[in-house]
This record gives structure tokens, C-alpha cells and sequence, in this order.
């Protein structure tokens, strides 16, 4: 099984792809390859997702899938067929920022800024099940991401912080 | 890192699963929840030219327990067994191991089967599976076929499956009542393989030991049996020196190499020293008759 003996017209085809980004619905068509990571940054322009190890380490590449937070580095386009996607850019609504990122202001939950986008994804995920998570809780829901800057505690602050915003939303 | 180019067939049916693994077998890969397989292709250690994805095919993600054989179908998720309230008492051992599997986000979406199949001996599912004495069922051409654990982990990355075939599901027995087993498992951090790891299952029989099973993680080509640390154990009253003695052998069974995760000889005595946590443990919930 060589690599070039995979050049084929069959593993070059295009295949649909018909996803809801962030409430929108998205038509397009992918080659198989073709990771969702690099069809959302490249194919939709939104680079609010971030590529950090490409390994499945790092977390950074983190986008709610079906409101399951995946590593997108680690997943084909073509396999969200159907699905449903919010990015980081899909939080704000209506120039009102989400409580996950109001906290994550407030608390200083990030320097740099790279693990972000992934940590508050995974955030609003775990808020949605959990909505008021021990800072243990927290500290398991962000344990498959990196965060070079921070030292964590602030994280599990605006986490926590943000748990608080949506109960006052509420 | 983009894989090499490979074709994508998304069966909605597993005679087609079937029909195009006879057809392109030896020159595909079936996928489940990808996250063995993807990072690989992406490395190109892998290139198969054809990818079989199973997500589409309805009525693989069971888990539940049927006749005295716990199910699990070829897409449960390692989050489904992490959350599921069978995998306690009896099942212990596996729901101890789930959420020790990678991280959060990857458990999202990998499965136990395709653990199974991928056959990394640091993979967790293969020690568990064989402290349960479960087996798979694979489904090719010919039909169905079961094959015990011991059977289907054959060596690094190798398995008894031909290349017609694919894990349907996972059977683990009931070991009746009085059972129960645990996971332990040392790691640098989360998402990182394990240093060493001993998965344990027992089941007590008039106060002794009934049937025991213990297995290691990360200390040889494959995941391991400790055959003799077994044999010491069953039928014997579950003393502390019973335990001990289990756990000496145990750490025999170990085949550790010294990397960058510490010497062989820590290894060796992590099993010793989980090998009998794990038995303690064990024993304690079997014996308070946990179902």
C-alpha cells in the first residue's frame, strides 16, 4: 500500500457536504482528506479555530459538533455531514458577547489567547450539562486541552464565573 | 498535516460494510471513531487507499445488557461507557477504565471496539477486556465468528481479524454476583498512554476466590495476562499474603522496557503495587455484594 498507489480519481473525488456553522446553513464539497479543522478555517474563513498540535494533544482546534465538543484536527469534513457546528465565532450574538466570554474577560482566562476559542467551547458544553461545575468538574471538562499562558486557574475561574452570569441571565 | 488521499465509502448497511471490505479489504481500513486511525494516516504511518466509515451504519451504538452478556456495540463511545450506569458493581472494571481513556474530547468521539481492533498494546480496552474475559464478534463474508480477546490481540498493532471482517461488538460475560474488578493506571498527564496499568476482575465463591482475571497495560508488545498471578489466586481464601504472593507474579508477567515514561524496573513495581490495589479493591466490592 504505497502512497502514491492512493492517487486514484476515486480518492480524489469531491464529496458534499452540507452543514449548519453557527446557525448557517453551508454547502459545499470536500475531498475525503480534507480535515474539518482545515475545511473550517480554509473553505469557510473562520479562523477563530485555531490549528495548535495537529496531533490530537492540544485542543485548540476544539468546535462543537451536535453540541459534542470534538477535536477537529481528528475528524474528516466529510464525516460532519448533517451536522451542526458552533465555532467561537458563533458565541456572540447580537453584539452581546456569551457569558462564557464575558467571564473569561472578567476573569483573565487567557493571556495569548491561542487555547481559547477550544477551552470556551468545551465551556459551553459542559455548562449545558453541568451548570454548576466544581472547580474539579471543570478541571476534568478542560484536561484534553493546553493552555501555555494561564496556569489553568484563571480558566477554572471564568468557567465558574460564566456558570454564575448564566444563572443571573437567566 | 494532510493524509495521504484515500477513498471514503460511507456504508448505511453492514452487508454493505461487509461486501466492500471482500471487495477492497486488503487495501482498507474500517473506522469508527477515527481517533487511532486519523492521527496515524495524518503521520502517513497508515495509507490505506480506502476508508470504510462506520458512522452511518444504525444499530452499532448498543450498549445494554442482554442473557447474561453485556453488549457493546462497534460505535459505543468511550463517553457512553464513562456515563453509563451498567458499567458499575459487576462491570466495574470497565467503567473504572473509561474515563482513564485519553481525554475528554477524544473519548467524545473513540470507540471500545475500534480501541479493540487498533490492538496498541498502551491501549487500555485490551487489559480490561481480558480481566473480563470478553470476546468481539466479527461479521464477514462467511457470516459471524467470535473470537476471545486472548485470541484477538495476536501482537503490536495485530489482531486475528481477516481482512473481510469487522468488530460488530464487544461481549463481556456477566460474572454473576459477588464480582467486581477496577483499572488502575499511571500516567504523565491526561491524554498520554500509560506508564503501566493493571485491570482487574473478580468474583468471590463462598468467601474464596472464584474466577479472577488479571492483565497489564503498557509493559510488553501486547496487552497481557498475568496467567500465573491468576492460577495463584483462584480458588484460594483472598488473604493479604494471597495478595501479595498475586502480585509478585503479576509483576513477572510484565515485560517493561526502560523509556521515557521511567525504567523497566518501576514499571515492575508499579504492576506489583497496582496489581494489589486493584485486588484489594476488587475484593472489598465483590464482597460487599455489589451487582
Amino acid at each position: 500500500m504505497t502512497e502514491l498507489a492512493t492517487h486514484t480519481e476515486a480518492a480524489a473525488a469531491l464529496h458534499p457536504l452540507e452543514v449548519t456553522v453557527n446557525g448557517q446553513k453551508r454547502d459545499a464539497a470536500v475531498e475525503a482528506r480534507v480535515l474539518l479543522v482545515h475545511f473550517i478555517r480554509e473553505d469557510l474563513g473562520l479562523t477563530g479555530t485555531h490549528i495548535g498540535c495537529d496531533t490530537t494533544s492540544c485542543g485548540a482546534c476544539t468546535v462543537l459538533v451536535d453540541g459534542v465538543p470534538m477535536k477537529t484536527c481528528t475528524m474528516f469534513a466529510v464525516q460532519a455531514n448533517g451536522t451542526e457546528i458552533t465555532t467561537v465565532e458563533g458565541l456572540e450574538q447580537g453584539g452581546q458577547l456569551h457569558p462564557i466570554q464575558q467571564a473569561f474577560s472578567d476573569e483573565h482566562g487567557l493571556q495569548c489567547g491561542f487555547c481559547t476559542p477550544g477551552m470556551m467551547l468545551t465551556s459551553v458544553a459542559l455548562l449545558a450539562e453541568n451548570p454548576s461545575p466544581t472547580s474539579e468538574d471543570v478541571r476534568w471538562a478542560i484536561s484534553g486541552q493546553i493552555c501555555r499562558c494561564t496556569g489553568y486557574q484563571n480558566i477554572v475561574k471564568a468557567v465558574q464565573r460564566a456558570a454564575e452570569l448564566m444563572k443571573e441571565g437567566q | 498535516m494532510y493524509p495521504a488521499r484515500f477513498e471514503y465509502i460511507a456504508p448505511s448497511t453492514l452487508e454493505e460494510v461487509i461486501a466492500t471490505l471482500a471487495d477492497r479489504g486488503d487495501e482498507a481500513k474500517v473506522m469508527a471513531g477515527g481517533q487511532s486511525l486519523i492521527p496515524l494516516m495524518k503521520l502517513r504511518f497508515a495509507a490505506p487507499s480506502v476508508v470504510v466509515d462506520l458512522n452511518g451504519v444504525p444499530g452499532l451504538d448498543t450498549l445494554e445488557e442482554e442473557d447474561g452478556v453485556l453488549r457493546i456495540g462497534a460505535l459505543v463511545r468511550h463517553k457512553t461507557c464513562e456515563k453509563s450506569p451498567l458499567l458499575r458493581g459487576r462491570y466495574r472494571a470497565l467503567g473504572d477504565a473509561a474515563p482513564q481513556i485519553s481525554d475528554p474530547l477524544v473519548r467524545n468521539r473513540g470507540t471500545v471496539c475500534g480501541s479493540l481492533a487498533h490492538a496498541d498494546p498502551q491501549g487500555d480496552w485490551g487489559a480490561v477486556m481480558l480481566a473480563a474475559r470478553a470476546s468481539v464478534v466479527a461479521r464477514g463474508p462467511d457470516g459471524e465468528r467470535t473470537i476471545p480477546i486472548d485470541e484477538l490481540l495476536q501482537g503490536p498493532f495485530t489482531t486475528a481479524l481477516s481482512h473481510d471482517e469487522v468488530i460488530t461488538e464487544t461481549r463481556v460475560p456477566d460474572p454473576g454476583l459477588r464480582s467486581s474488578g477496577t483499572y488502575l493506571k499511571l500516567e504523565r498527564k491526561v491524554g498520554d498512554y500509560a506508564t503501566a496499568a493493571v485491570a482487574v476482575q473478580v468474583t468471590l465463591s463462598n468467601g474464596n476466590v472464584g474466577e479472577v482475571g488479571i492483565a497489564l497495560t503498557g509493559v510488553g508488545p501486547i496487552n497481557i495476562r498475568a496467567t500465573a498471578a491468576e492460577n495463584s489466586l483462584r480458588g484460594a481464601e483472598p488473604t493479604e499474603e494471597a495478595i501479595k504472593d498475586a502480585a509478585g507474579l503479576s509483576a513477572e508477567a510484565a515485560e517493561p522496557l526502560t523509556d521515557i515514561r521511567g525504567t523497566a524496573e518501576y514499571k515492575r513495581n508499579v504492576i506489583r503495587v497496582f496489581t494489589e490495589r486493584g485486588l484489594r479493591t476488587a475484593l472489598a466490592a465483590a464482597a460487599a455484594g455489589e451487582e
